[in-house]
């Protein structure tokens, strides 16, 4: 290898090392950012943990699985951290009017995506992992034994925030700086939907077709089976990876095709505040 | 022979309301200083952006270092660089951690002897660990040249190097230009203003008007065909004409 590095040909894993490093200083440069990261989740589990534990001896929901509103909140935050994590870095990158410089380099925007990826999950882990601590430190109760469902729970939320943070970016891309409240905001328009804190038979019957579209609300109504019935549902894991695969796809096509426009609009060297 | 540095023909960038540029064609010569002169709105940054595959061209042709940008831009990009002042790098980091992204971007073998090595030529070594948002205009422009020869680059892009900054510092910048530009037998492509620049670091010039090229040639030659007596009257003459006046030359 000469001292120009070797040529870029293909994706290159070096070059995604970069943009997470460039990522992890930023997050080192600012004790109040990494502080907002706990900070929510944190408070979610303060929150819910004390409902949970008014409501064990107010109600037979809660009383026949004193989890199930901590399971949610926590999987909940799986979904929107993950969907956060990957918009925030993107945001970075607007904010600081940065993509003129990275894209004259060879960095593929695969490349770019992939780094967001790890992002979204390091900034995820580095919000929940104590959220859960305290759950268990306060109220007794662990997220870890809803046993091996958790694994398979977890990848399908974070898949579906991917590709929600894609498509959210994709848009920003395409419309500018003026959609960035997405990031914070279009998540939630899935919540009631995914049946987070009740079950999905609660909707009205023609919105149940709609949140049975969302990978979330197999995952929701999967935790409530291993919690009330001890089953776990297999045929709903099968089915949210698949609407997820869909979901991802189509969070890419997205992406991609709002960075290929802004290449073609001249946006690239002007996007940011 | 080996291919051009740059080499453009029927050029055009054409949006919705305007046409930015407009059937341009020209060749940069490898180990030159070319300068991009025009107006606001001449179409010389669209240009450039277009050299380094961040504006894709409504049509025409362009090859960079003998490579076609438009089809294998990911061949070539390592092979050069931009830098402009009107492009920060990331404030919150640091110099040192900006350089070392960039320097993994460019997949750059011994990084850090690398920067320091740069850091040395550009003076900017008692700063390399101060956040680049901290920085004066003069040495943002240098840490930004840093950035851009990280990769010793073969062709390096320019946009108003000297932009916003005092004229020792502008004048310490055209220096260093000119001898790294010597000792590496690199090619540039520079969009400036400032004339005086032009005339002192640039053996071609291409003008540009409303999209597209109105006259080329070395500054002399040009200084001498409008009979003026600096780039600057000549600068002045062209943009104040007419479009409809000038005949493209391309």
């Amino acid at each position: 290898m000469n001292r120009r590095g070797r040529v870029a040909s293909g994706f290159s894993p070096g070059r995604v090392w970069a943009m997470l490093l460039r990522y992890l200083y930023l997050l080192r440069s600012s004790w109040p950012r990494t502080l907002e990261l706990l900070y929510w989740p944190t408070l979610q589990i303060l929150i819910w943990g004390f409902m949970s534990q008014f409501l064990y001896v107010n109600s037979n929901y809660v009383f026949r699985a004193f989890g199930v509103l901590l399971a949610a909140v926590m999987l909940w935050d799986v979904l929107f951290r993950g969907q956060l994590g990957l918009s925030i870095s993107f945001l970075e990158e607007m904010w600081a009017r940065n993509l003129g410089h990275l894209f004259v380099t060879p960095l593929r925007p695969s490349e770019w995506v992939a780094s967001l990826l790890a992002m979204s999950l390091i900034r995820l882990l580095i919000g929940l992992v104590p959220a859960a601590f305290v759950a268990i430190l306060l109220y007794h109760y662990s997220i870890f034994s809803l046993g091996l469902p958790l694994a398979a729970f977890f990848p399908v939320l974070l898949v579906m925030g991917w590709a929600l943070g894609l498509a959210i970016c994709g848009v920003i891309l395409r419309h500018g700086m003026g959609a960035e409240s997405l990031a914070w905001l279009a998540v939630f328009t899935l919540s009631p939907l995914s049946a987070v804190y009740y079950p999905v038979s609660i909707l009205p019957g023609w919105l149940q077709h709609a949140a049975w579209a969302l990978p979330s609300t197999y995952v929701f109504e999967g935790m409530r089976a291993v919690l009330f019935q001890h089953v776990f549902r297999a045929d709903y894991l099968l089915t949210a990876a698949a609407l997820d695969l869909v979901w991802l796809g189509l969070g890419i096509a997205a992406f991609f095709w709002a960075f290929h426009d802004a290449r073609r609009r001249g946006a690239l060297l002007q996007m940011g505040e | 022979m080996p291919a051009p540095a740059i080499y453009v023909e029927d050029l055009v960038k054409r949006y919705p309301a305007a046409v930015a540029v407009d059937g341009i064609s020209f060749t940069v010569a490898r180990g030159t200083t070319t300068a991009l002169l025009g107006g606001n709105g001449a179409g010389k940054t669209t240009t450039l952006s277009i050299l380094l595959g961040l504006l894709l061209p409504t049509a025409g042709r362009v090859q960079v270092l003998g490579e076609d940008i438009l089809r294998h831009r990911y061949r070539v990009l390592s092979r050069m660089n931009f830098s402009s002042p009107f492009v920060d790098l990331p404030h919150r980091l640091t110099v040192r951690q900006n350089l070392l992204v960039y320097a993994r971007l460019y997949a750059l073998s011994r990084r850090r002897e690398r920067i320091e090595r740069l850091a040395g030529d550009l003076q900017i070594a008692e700063f390399l660990d101060r956040p680049a948002g901290k920085l004066s205009a003069g040495q943002k422009t240098r840490v930004s040249l840093a950035k851009a020869l990280l990769n010793e680059p073969e062709l390096l892009l320019l946009d108003e190097p000297t932009a916003s900054l005092d004229p020792d510092t502008g004048d310490w910048v055209r220096s260093y230009l000119e001898g790294w530009r010597s000792r590496t037998g690199a090619t540039i492509l520079m969009a400036s203003h400032n004339m005086a620049e032009v005339e002192r670091l640039c053996s071609d010039v291409l003008m540009m008007k409303a999209g597209k090229i109105v006259d080329r040639g070395s500054p002399q030659a040009l200084i001498g065909r409008y009979g003026r007596a600096n780039l600057e009257e000549v600068f002045l003459h062209i943009v104040r004409r007419p479009a409809s006046e000038l005949e493209p030359v391309s």
